[in-house]
């Protein structure tokens, strides 16, 4: 019962340098309620000392936000990739397990380079090709209906949990993973977007790209918007295919 | 010719703006930020973004928007700046919609528009409840999109330190550092623009992002630039109270229709529609923020007697709800496992923006050469309260400013400057690695964090909704002491790579000074004007009561309607405010009273 717990207990796996080897501690801080992990870290800071007593650096990590909107603390809590600031303690199995969601390269303790990220939304030119931030005239009335389509998609917040739930994201296979691959299609649903459709298309035809999607439906299961990732996929996969096969008969 | 080099320092709404601007003029951006730009705090704006767009049949007009601004400002904004926000502002909306914003939209396609505090009309336009993210990411995707063409070079998770200026103290350029590698490095450029955003963390919990410290407008004031009106710190009415930050709910749930209560006698009491009958739920923050504080510290009837009120939407169909507030009833949901749509939420006031901020003209421009302020971090556009919805608006609209001055001020002065030898540079960034290599040794008993906690308790204490001199003076106290403990701060991370501890102590006595020059300002400010609400105090120090209420200053204008400056003593590390008049002369002030409709 969570009104019995005095205190949280936390196993933390930190790592000091992207080159060095990964090793656990161990931290135990008051209970108190509405406690999330984010907030648990902070505690650490205030007193970082391990359970035997230990002084030691506070634990690294990415945050900013704290109300899941910013995608900067994506860890792995208990096994599975989330948000650490929504991560109520009350909601979670102890000791508390914390790893760096390492299908991307590790900083420091939880704290992970997803550049690669950002590479991608360059690759599918996730933008509308506007003139230019000056006025030009009235923009074009939209469906609102897929106004709304739009909007669940631009929830996005490229924190990397489908790529790291992902397993063709990795050594082992070139994916782009799920939430770069989403952007496309938002941008092709866009009244202005849509006149680079093809582009974007083209861009994830080859190496990495939708083909390597093994459909294994673990990025809609993770997405901490709930974004129906598999939907779009599937949707992109037929536009893709229907722009391969236009590709041929235009040759 | 060589294409002139523009930094910007921080990549929210206003500096990417900026950015966005350099570029489409011709010139060449060094983007720098704490993290990926799109991370930044611009996306934690829920409600909306104010432009008098007027389609829906209210006869809205841009004067309208103009007034209400100037008025919920208590008068104390540049109404030429506030003017060429206001104008601006649907221009900005459908630069923002071809962009691909997804706005909330009517049956017909068109934008949908709410209502707002301290705003008659309908003048908000907004995508669900999550309106900053979509418009900060509109922007990202811009500036992605320059970044290949080449436009713009990022530095993310790059730390600003400090400016450097030349022998005529004009600014040329910034020593930053890799919060990971922690390298420190000299960057040269023909303007530097800072949007920093603001620095809600020198309250400790609020409703900013843990990256709003605003360190680095500390760090420019202790190297000669003027803060202009921090005193006037935004409380917003209603946030989650949290340990670790106070969660922000929108304005926009009552601009939907939510409601304001507390139990009084066994029945539930509207206190602000009681109080404010023309404006209701929907009066400006400053105004909503004292009633509640009133409501529960005062007359003690908070929810089981707590610093909570109710804010209750429970009577609005859930469908309308799920479309139009979505994004935070999720917060809500998540956050404290209780869902909105059933139960009234309970919310208290928090610390949410700063009015004030680096001392910019209407071009912001600051009193540096060649140092530029844009967004919630420079002080233009509000005065003494900001408006909801105001805010994404003239971050977006500085950074309009902000980046082509920046460019019109490099063509006309660059080859006007002195040259700046590589060992004055070079001087400037061995100070700011000494400064570093001397914190990453610290071995006195003080931990950074906790002393944060404690500035934040203090400033909470004396310089949030209601404030009185004797408070302002123990403040003032506190704060030099904590500034002296800074002193014997341990660190436990004495290592060279990705040293948030060090960081962070070095941030914390920018935070510290940041702190002493809200408090001397509002010390120095004897009248009540939008947030700041000074309580009266007698001969012996006690606060003046009547017929139990207590005496506030009133507003004053014939001594205090102008824009406190603030400079940083170097030699006593103590702020030094005086008064500097600014331009209203287009609306003439009156009283402000939202009990009755506004006359204009």
């Amino acid at each position: 019962m969570a009104e019995q717990k005095k205190t949280v207990k936390f196993i933390i796996e930190r790592q000091d340098s992207p080159t060095s080897k990964p090793y656990t501690q161990e931290f135990e801080i008051p209970y108190r309620p509405a406690l999330n992990v984010v907030a648990s870290l902070m505690e650490i800071q205030k007193n970082p000392v391990t359970t035997d007593g230990k002084k030691v650096a506070p634990v690294v990590w990415e945050c900013n936000c704290l109300e899941k909107v910013c995608g900067a603390c994506m860890m792995v809590i208990n096994g599975k990739a989330r948000q650490a600031c929504c991560a109520l303690i009350d909601e979670l199995e102890q000791p508390i397990r914390l790893q760096p969601a390492r299908t991307f390269p590790v900083i420091r303790d939880l704290h992970i380079d997803r550049s690669v990220m950002f590479e991608s939304l360059k690759r599918v030119q996730a933008w509308v090709e506007v003139d230019g931030s000056w006025e030009v005239k009235d923009a074009p009335i939209q469906n609102p209906y897929t106004a709304t389509t739009a909007y669940e998609i631009s929830h996005c917040m490229t924190c990397g949990c489908c790529l790291e739930a992902c397993p063709n994201v990795g050594p082992q296979s070139d994916f782009i993973g799920a939430s770069p691959s989403v952007q496309a299609y938002l941008f092709n649903l866009h009244p202005l977007g849509k006149f680079d459709k093809e582009k974007r298309l083209e861009a994830l035809m080859g190496k990495g790209g939708i083909t390597s999607c093994g459909n294994s439906q673990n990025c809609v299961e993770v997405c901490p918007k709930n974004i129906k990732l598999t939907t779009y996929l599937a949707q992109l996969n037929r536009d893709v295919n229907k722009q391969a096969l236009k590709n041929i008969f235009n040759k | 010719m060589a294409k002139n080099k523009i930094i910007v320092v921080g990549g929210g709404l206003s500096g990417l703006m900026a950015t966005l601007k350099i570029c489409e003029a011709g010139g060449e951006v060094d983007l720098f930020s704490y993290c990926p730009v799109k991370r930044s705090h611009s996306l934690c704006a829920q409600g909306g973004i104010n432009a008098c767009m007027d389609t829906k049949g209210e006869h809205d007009s841009i004067y309208e928007h103009f007034d209400d601004t100037v008025y919920g400002g208590d008068f104390l904004a540049d109404q030429l700046a506030v003017k060429g926000m206001v104008e601006a502002a649907p221009k900005l909306i459908k630069m923002f919609d071809r962009m691909g914003v997804p706005f909330t939209r009517t049956p017909e396609g068109v934008l949908d528009l709410r209502n707002f505090g301290g705003q008659k009309n309908k003048r908000t336009c907004f995508a669900g409840s999550t309106t900053g993210q979509q418009l900060l990411y509109a922007l990202d995707e811009q500036v992605r999109r320059w970044e290949v063409k080449g436009g713009v070079t990022k530095y993310e998770f790059w730390e600003f330190v400090k400016i450097f200026k030349d022998k005529n103290g004009v600014c040329r350029g910034i020593i930053a550092q890799s919060m990971n590698s922690m390298e420190i490095k000299a960057f040269k450029s023909d303007v530097v623009i800072l949007a920093t955003g603001g620095p809600g963390q020198v309250f400790g919990r609020c409703t900013a992002s843990t990256i709003c410290n605003g360190s680095a407008v500390s760090a420019v004031y202790q190297q000669g630039a003027k803060i202009a009106n921090p005193e006037f710190i935004q409380i917003h009415p209603t946030a989650i109270p949290g340990s670790d930050k106070n969660r922000l709910m929108s304005e926009a749930c009552r601009g939907e229709g939510g409601r304001v209560w507390v139990y009084r006698d066994g029945k539930p009491w509207y206190f602000l529609e009681d109080m404010y009958p023309a404006y209701g739920n929907l009066v400006p923050r400053d105004v909503a923020s004292r009633a509640i504080f009133k409501v529960c510290v005062h007359m003690d009837l908070g929810i089981n007697h707590d610093r909570r009120v109710y804010l209750d939407l429970s009577h609005i169909p859930a469908d309308y709800l799920e479309r139009k507030l979505g994004g935070i009833i999720e917060i809500y949901t998540e956050f404290v496992g209780k869902d909105p749509r059933k139960v009234p939420m309970e919310i208290f006031p928090s610390v949410h923006y700063s009015m004030g901020g680096i001392y910019v003209d209407r071009k912001h421009f600051t009193n540096i050469p060649g140092l530029m302020a844009s967004g919630e971090c420079d002080h233009q556009y509000h005065g003494a309260n900001r408006l909801g919805a105001n805010s994404l608006l003239s971050a977006a609209y500085s950074g309009t400013v902000s980046g082509p001055e920046a460019m019109k001020w490099a063509k006309e002065n660059v080859s006007k400057l002195c040259e700046i030898t590589d060992a004055e540079i070079e001087a400037a960034r061995k100070e700011v690695q000494d400064e570093y290599d001397k914190i990453r040794q610290m071995n006195g008993p003080e931990n950074a964090h906790k002393l944060h906690q404690e500035m934040g308790e203090i400033m909470y204490e004396y310089v949030s909704i209601e404030r009185d001199n004797n408070g302002l003076d123990i403040c003032l106290g506190k704060l030099k002491e904590i500034l002296k403990r800074w002193e014997n701060i341990g660190v436990t991370d004495h290592g060279n790579w990705a040293n948030q501890e060090a960081m962070f102590v070095r941030q914390l006595r920018n935070m510290i000074i940041y702190a002493m020059a809200i408090t001397k300002s509002a010390r120095s400010r004897d009248e009540s004007r939008g947030a700041h609400a000074k309580i009266m105090l007698d001969e012996n120090g006690k606060r003046i009561e009547k017929d139990g209420e207590l005496q506030f200053y009133p507003r004053n204008d014939e001594k205090f309607m102008f824009t406190s400056v603030v400079s940083f003593d170097a030699a006593t590390e103590e702020p030094v405010v005086t008064y500097e008049e600014f331009e209203h002369s287009l609306i003439k002030a009156r009283p402000r009273n939202y009990a009755v409709a506004k006359k204009e």
